[in-house]
């Protein structure tokens, strides 16, 4: 076969030239660097989290320092007039999206983390209205209160993607941790609430401590290859059982064959962000080259051909299959002494 | 005629600067209360783009001192441009020599003064005409608006008139009282601008500019031939003036219909008694007019609008031809002169036109409203009944209680014209919003057509825990009354603790409704106000409400901003709206000032605004006092005197009690007061667990008020201690068997965390809890009382069994400089009191205007204190800019007395005795100890001169003290040092002379508001920098350095306090000049205080502040500069980001916030580089010490 295989994709009702796609990191903070994840072959970008705490923190602290001027008799000076503080709370992110929906071809996708449920339907509008092609929801909070079961949660959540989807009308991702019990149940239940695609899985942000000042501090850590297992087992899942949502793997993803087992399993796209973050933009130019060099050996057309192939439709009952699995694992691993 | 006019609601201030921008090229600025706004305003418009009325954006230059301003301005307008400035007191006096230039120039110019105070026995910040008044000689016009409106007007008038007679104007009106006074006016159009500004005026002002095109000189020097032609040669243009005003004002009386004229009669057409007066007194006199008049009386007033040229022929018009008596107003004072200013005006105007007038009026002056003392109605009524006398008093003042010389009036305080206006007193602290919700009140009712607000702002002193009392008058006409409200309708109490403190409701009218943020639920309430105050509201049949303000802002996430929680309760219960309409409108005004700030701040206003009338509750009134509480607890009984007759007044907010007769008479204070000051603002203090204390003394030592203290002692001295009373064994060689005791001064403490911030001990168990923690004050309130008496009691350590090279040492020395009312967490005060604990004994201060001499020397009380013998630091304030010289005068006078007294000491040698005067002339005080030592003989001396005879034992007995070595400190801020005081600070490092100067840094102008400086680094956003600062910070250490004979260090307690300690030994030990640059966190930073020196220590280790020691030496390989701090971090951008000083440009212009601090990351690098080299430079002196070959040999000794 001459031809090379057509990688194209579709994701969230987008024609995406690839399948693998820039997850909101470093890189996507400005639009220099996103014009190079493009020319690389990032076939779309999310773009930063728009996180509520932070932009009303900064709102107040903006609303704070306006008013610092009542202190005392000499300080009472006037406030300054006609100063406006664009880039203070949500106007970052808006300047940032309307500037990269300008000066990139692919689609940008905005990504939103919101705190309370008004607050995630009130700053999803926002960044509609600002041009985001698409719109990733960022669940991620640590549910530490042992009054609220494993129900509320999820209820909490169905709750922010349903009110969001009735007051957006672009298309919706929603990214969840693998922290679930019952998932492919509370997949399901997103999906129903609006969803029109899964994010699997957002990364471990835990703490750090800086053991010389003894204090906690932030950390996340850059993924491996090996994260890439848990979003394979969980998408080979979904994509039999929900075979109208779109699935996004994120995590994990290092190397062509990290990407080319993701859309084997069901992968609508791939999204990386340590491995650029690692090895710069030429990261994903090398995966696309791989899988590319992979499927003409394999002699596959397109990766519309392959995806799902070998995801668990087959398979009568998903978590019979993955335990029988974990039983071989387990039982023919050599024990080294 | 109608007028199509646009209303709005602004400070004098503003209403001025809009007009000044609007026709200006050129703006010269810099900082000075009360005008600073003016300049800020232009600064800010210019930054954001706005025009002036020709489309261009006009050039606002911030200058070093007032008088750089002038000069600037003077080379704008001789070249032809448009030209102002703004200014005020010692700011205008700094402009005076070329305000000579500029009227003998005959060139157009506009000055615009917020008239205040000169200080002379004390500064004052506050309003008078002392400054405008010492102008009149200038050559300058000079024109007063007495209202906001009129600062708008009189502003175009005064650059309208100033092209059109090229006599330069100087606009002035008063400070605080009109420049700060919120007032609705009606807003000039571009188009009146344009009417009154003529265009051939500014193109005849321009031709008249400097062009080598057409070349011309000016700045001659005359000769005697010529001068005095020279001078006369100008007549016919001051001549026009009065001329001209008028028009001007005739002109703006057809576009505005709001009518002016240049000396205004205002009264009965056959008024017999009549007042003259200038500034804003002028409406105040009217409401007394009117009531006087309703009365049957026949009284009037002129109001002097333009003052220089003397309108005589205006004024002699408008005075009524049946006028009897006159009394001349003046808000100035000029001690000695034959009347007073406008009063010597005024007679002259009268002699020479005797013949106009049926009979030659009497003619008597008084003074009234100096430093912004209230002018009241009842005043002018007091002064129009002194008229009616046969005899009054040919001088005299009104407003104080003169019991010496007799020359005050008695006014009768009830006297008070109903003026149909709703009155509202708010008392709240600088810190809770109080006077922004305040203005903002008055900007919402402002906004109604036909109706019309005031609002104007008192403060207190202090600058941590200050009280603001807000005065807000609403009605259907406009509103001139410029003095405080003494009845109110509606007075609100927004902070529980000011019943305590200080008068509140005693303002309250006769069943006035009053509003309390109460703690405590409603049904507890009453029990909880002091009995005073419970009684004012029986008395009174006051109907109050309580809210726990604190709750409800707490839960809608407005922290501790209770503004907008009280804000709709007035608008709820005050009748200044309906009730209904209250909610709707306050919630669109909020929408209208924060929509497009986002979201969160109007979600969460309106949040608090609904909550706040769910949690209003009308007091039940039990008809009797009950409790024990009482406000106001005098001082305790151990204060001197004076503190407890006219301190203690002061402290109550009694001060306008206080009679001549209990003033010192030449501005002369006691020390050590501020202990009396009991303020208990803190809601948390740091409470010790000694058994994880590791003596450090690291808290003390970044204590900015010194609340938290540290004590060595033997183990009896803790005998009889509270049964709570900490203490702990203290691991030392020399003071082994010790106990150390770290204790807080529960009420002195300002709460802000500092300490607990830096301590570096912390549980093995729990790392959050410290050998300090911030806990709840009143949980530990009685007990730490406790312990802080006692722990008083216990006697300080021998100075000579600490370490003064040790922070842990130095820590133990008691502090000479105490509570002071600096802002809390101040970055300054721990240097200030390090000082002191080394030095305090011997220390004489000269402190430069600003931060640090407001919070040294601002009344009621004051921080410098003594110790067990008496001795402390003797403190005085020159002026701003020129400390440097005043501190070296300190020294000079020291060392003339000192080598006096030698003289003295060698001549009577014999009487003396040899051994005893061999010992005093050989003295080595390079020590503490050689300085006790020498302390001691003078004390010998001291007993043995009495009897001895003679002229020169008398001498001596005067000047036995000085034998004893003095540490002379300069202290002041970057202002000061960096721009206003820096040719006098070069002077005095270039005199060799052993002066040692502390220069707090915090990189901006901090007592006026936050103005950026020469000190001010690159990125960061300031006032008058608000588009964020261009250039680079002044590098003034390295400046020093070139002289080779000044040490220099430049220090920051939060990153090496052992590097501050052994900087300010080796400056004092230094004879020479020393020049220690101290980096001191400011709340204009906008950092959390309470990380103060976490701040400092992360500016040094990215190595934004890089710390180093210059020791001049004679050794020919001596590298004087030592670097005391590590390589920069690479993480000067993470600093940045963590100081909204800095983060705030990220946020108005964020590409111009990357492009500035790259550079200021390259120059952090470059420095440190340079440095780095310099620190490998060998340099020696070439003559023995700092003074230089030709200095006296005794000066040298050391």
């Amino acid at each position: 076969m001459s031809t090379a295989p057509d990688l194209s994709t579709t994701y969230l009702g987008l024609s995406l030239s690839g399948p693998v796609i820039a997850s909101s990191g470093p890189l996507t903070r400005d639009v220099e660097s996103m014009l190079k994840l493009e020319a690389a072959g990032a076939a779309a970008v999310v773009l930063p989290s728009l996180f509520q705490e932070e932009a009303e923190a900064e709102e107040m602290q903006a609303y704070e320092l306006a008013e610092l001027a009542d202190g005392f008799a000499e300080f009472a000076s006037a406030p300054l007039p006609e100063q406006e503080l664009d880039n203070v709370g949500t106007g970052v992110h808006l300047r940032r999206l309307r500037h990269a929906k300008e000066a990139l071809k692919i689609p940008v996708i905005a990504s939103l983390n919101g705190k309370d449920v008004g607050g995630w339907a009130h700053y999803a509008k926002e960044l509609e209205d600002a041009g985001a092609d698409a719109l990733e929801l960022n669940l991620y909070r640590v549910n530490a209160n042992p009054l609220v079961t494993a129900k509320e949660v999820e209820d909490i959540y169905v709750r922010i993607v349903a009110a969001v989807r009735a007051e957006i009308s672009i298309p919706m991702a929603v990214k969840v941790s693998s922290h679930f019990t019952a998932f492919s149940h509370f997949a399901s239940r997103l999906v129903g609430a609006g969803a029109d695609a899964l994010v699997l899985f957002s990364g471990l942000y835990g703490t750090d401590i800086d053991l010389a000042a003894r204090q906690i501090k932030p950390s996340v850590p850059l993924t491996t290859s090996d994260r890439v297992r848990l979003p394979m087992r969980w998408i080979g899942i979904l994509d039999a059982q929900l075979p109208d949502t779109d699935l996004a793997a994120t995590s994990g993803l290092h190397t062509w064959e990290d990407l080319a087992k993701l859309l084997l399993v069901g992968a609508d796209v791939a999204c990386t962000t340590s491995a650029v973050i690692k090895n710069g933009p030429a990261a994903i130019t090398r995966m696309l080259e791989g899988l590319s060099a992979w499927m003409t050996e394999y002699e596959y057309e397109s990766v519309a051909q392959l995806r799902g192939s070998m995801n668990q439709r087959s398979a009568a009952d998903a978590g019979a299959y993955e335990r029988d699995v974990y039983i071989k694992t387990i039982t023919s691993t050599p024990v080294i002494l | 005629m109608q007028f199509d006019q646009k209303w709005s609601t602004m400070d004098g201030n503003e209403a001025a600067a809009r007009v000044a921008h609007a026709l200006s090229e050129v703006v010269a600025i810099y900082p000075i209360t009360p005008s600073s706004p003016m300049a800020e305003y232009c600064d800010a418009w210019s930054a954001a783009g706005r025009t002036n009325i020709w489309g261009s954006i006009p050039e606002v230059v911030e200058m070093q001192s007032e008088g750089g301003a002038a000069g600037a301005l003077h080379g704008a307008v001789t070249k032809g441009v448009l030209g102002t400035t703004f200014t005020a007191s010692q700011g205008l006096l700094l402009m005076v020599p070329n305000m000579f230039k500029i009227a003998g120039e005959l060139t157009p110019a506009v000055i615009h003064v917020a008239a205040r105070a000169l200080a002379t026995h004390a500064l004052s910040i506050f309003g008078d005409h002392s400054d405008v008044m010492l102008c009149r000689g200038t050559g300058w016009a000079i024109l007063g608006a007495t209202s906001v409106q009129e600062a708008h007007d009189c502003a175009l008038v005064a650059h309208a008139a100033t092209l059109r007679s090229r006599i330069p104007f100087l606009h002035y009106f008063d400070g605080f009282r009109t420049s700060h006074e919120e007032n609705k006016i009606a807003l000039l159009s571009n188009d009146d601008l344009r009417a009154l500004v003529r265009e051939e005026d500014v193109i005849a002002h321009r031709l008249r500019g400097l062009t080598p095109d057409r070349p011309m000189l000016r700045g001659t020097a005359q000769n005697p031939d010529a001068f005095f032609q020279g001078r006369e040669a100008s007549n016919r243009f001051y001549d026009a003036v009065p001329g001209i005003v008028q028009e001007c004002f005739d002109e703006l009386a057809e576009r505005t219909g709001r009518r002016y004229s240049l000396v205004e009669y205002y009264g009965a057409e056959d008024a017999e008694r009549v007042i003259v007066i200038m500034g804003s007194g002028w409406g105040t006199t009217q409401e007394a007019i009117d009531e006087l008049n309703a009365r049957g009386e026949k009284v009037g007033a002129l109001n002097v609008r333009l003052y220089r040229p003397f309108p005589v022929e205006a004024f002699m018009a408008a005075l009524p031809r049946t006028v009897k008596s006159i009394a001349v107003l003046d808000r100035v004072k000029e001690p000695g002169d034959a009347g007073q200013p406008l009063h010597e005006d005024v007679v002259l105007s009268l002699f020479e036109n005797a013949d106009a007038l049926p009979a030659m009026p009497r003619v008597i002056a008084g003074i009234y409203g100096l430093g912004s003392k209230d002018y009241t109605p009842a005043m002018a009524a007091a002064v129009y009944a002194e008229l009616a006398k046969d005899a009054p008093k040919k001088r005299f003042t009104v407003g104080v209680n003169d019991d010496v010389t007799h020359l005050s009036l008695d006014y009768d305080s009830s006297f008070k014209p109903d003026l149909g206006v709703i009155t509202a007193v708010l008392y709240g602290l600088g810190s809770d919003g109080t006077v922004g919700s305040s203005k903002n009140t008055v900007k919402i009712i402002g906004s109604d057509p036909g109706r019309y607000a005031q609002g104007y702002f008192v403060y207190d002193s202090r600058k941590s825990g200050s009280s603001t009392v807000s005065h807000l008058r609403f009605g259907d006409k406009p509103i001139n009354s410029a003095y405080l409200i003494d009845e109110a309708d509606f007075v609100a109490v927004h902070q529980f603790g000011l019943l305590t403190q200080m008068p509140t409701l005693d303002i309250a009218k006769r069943g006035a409704k009053v509003l309390i943020n109460s703690p405590f639920p409603a049904d507890e309430t009453w029990a909880e106000l002091p009995v005073e105050v419970q009684q004012i509201i029986l008395d009174k049949g006051l109907e109050v409400y309580v809210i726990d303000a604190q709750a409800v802002a707490h839960k809608v996430g407005m922290g501790k901003r209770i503004n907008t929680v009280m804000q709709p309760c007035l608008f709820y219960l005050s009748g200044i709206v309906a009730q209904d309409a209250a909610i709707a409108k306050i919630k669109k005004s909020i929408e209208d000032t924060y929509g497009r700030k986002g979201r969160v701040i109007v979600e969460r206003n309106w949040a608090a605004i609904d909550s706040a009338i769910e949690a209003l509750h009308k007091l039940e009134i039990p008809g009797q006092v009950v409790g024990s509480q009482h406000r106001m607890p005098p001082v305790p009984d151990s204060a001197p005197d004076f503190v407890k007759t006219v301190t203690q007044k002061m402290l109550f907010g009694l001060g306008e009690e206080i009679p001549v007769s209990g003033m010192p008479i030449d501005g002369t204070w006691p020390t050590a007061t501020a202990q009396y000051e009991k303020r208990g603002i803190a809601e948390e203090i740091p409470i010790w667990d000694p058994s994880l204390c590791i003596d450090c003394g690291k808290c003390a030592m970044v204590c900015p008020h010194a609340a938290i203290r540290i004590k060595v002692m033997p183990t009896d001295a803790l005998e009889g201690a509270p049964e709570s009373f900490k203490s702990k064994d203290y691991r030392d060689r020399t003071l082994a068997g010790h106990k150390l005791v770290v204790q807080t001064a529960p009420d002195d403490c300002t709460g802000c965390g500092v300490c607990v911030d830096t301590c570096p001990a912390m549980s093995k168990t729990q790392v959050k809890h410290k050998a300090i923690d911030m806990e709840n004050r009143l949980v530990h309130l009685d007990a730490e009382r406790a312990n802080w008496d006692f722990f008083l009691g216990i006697p300080e350590v021998k100075r000579d069994l600490v370490r003064h090279d040790q922070v842990k040492g130095v820590a133990q020395l008691q502090p000479l400089f105490e509570f002071s009312g600096a802002c809390s967490g101040c970055g300054e005060t721990p240097y200030v009191r390090t000082l002191t604990q080394l030095f305090g004994d011997r220390m004489l201060v000269a402190n430069a205007t600003g931060c640090s001499s407001i919070y040294s020397g601002n009344l009621p009380t004051t921080p410098y204190a003594v110790d067990a013998a008496g001795r402390g630091p003797a403190w005085s304030n020159s002026l701003f800019e020129d400390n440097a010289e005043f501190g070296l005068g300190m020294r000079l006078a020291w060392e003339q007395q000192h080598a006096e007294a030698r003289r003295y000491v060698a001549e009577l040698r014999d009487a003396i005795g040899a051994d005893l005067a061999d010992a005093l002339l050989a003295a080595d005080q390079s020590t503490e100890p050689g300085i006790f030592a020498q302390r001691e003989r003078v004390a010998q001396l001291k007993e043995v001169l009495p009897g001895i005879e003679g002229a020169k034992a008398r001498a001596l007995e005067s000047l036995a003290d000085e034998l004893v070595a003095k540490s002379v400190w300069i202290i002041g801020g970057d202002g000061w040092a960096y721009d206003i005081g820096y040719g006098g600070l070069d002077h005095v490092l270039a005199s060799g002379v052993n002066v040692n100067i502390l220069v707090l840094d915090t990189e901006v102008y901090s007592n006026t508001g936050g103005q950026s400086s020469k000190a001010t680094p690159r990125g960061a956003v300031a006032k008058f920098a608000t588009a964020g600062k261009v250039t680079g910070k002044k590098d003034l250490g390295l400046i020093a350095q070139t002289y080779g004979n000044v040490y220099v260090a430049q220090v920051a307690m939060g990153a090496n306090q052992q590097q501050v300690v052994r900087a300010m030994l080796e400056a004092e030990a230094w004879d020479g000049p020393s020049l220690i640059i101290a980096y001191s966190t400011c709340i204009s930073h906008g950092i959390d205080m309470e990380t103060s020196m976490t701040h400092q220590g992360e500016a040094v280790a990215s190595g934004y502040w890089p710390l180093y020691r210059f020791r001049p030496s004679e050794d020919k390989n001596a590298k004087p500069l030592q670097l005391d701090s590590k390589a920069p971090n690479g993480k000067v951008e993470a600093y940045l980001a963590s100081e909204p000083r800095f983060a705030m440009l990220k946020r108005s212009d964020p590409a111009r916030a990357e492009a500035l601090w790259k550079r200021a990351h390259a120059d952090v690098e470059e420095r440190w580089r340079y440095y780095s080299q310099m620190a490998a430079v060998e340099r020696a002196l070439t003559v023995d010490g700092a003074h230089g070959a030709d200095a006296p040999a005794e000066h040298t000794e050391k």
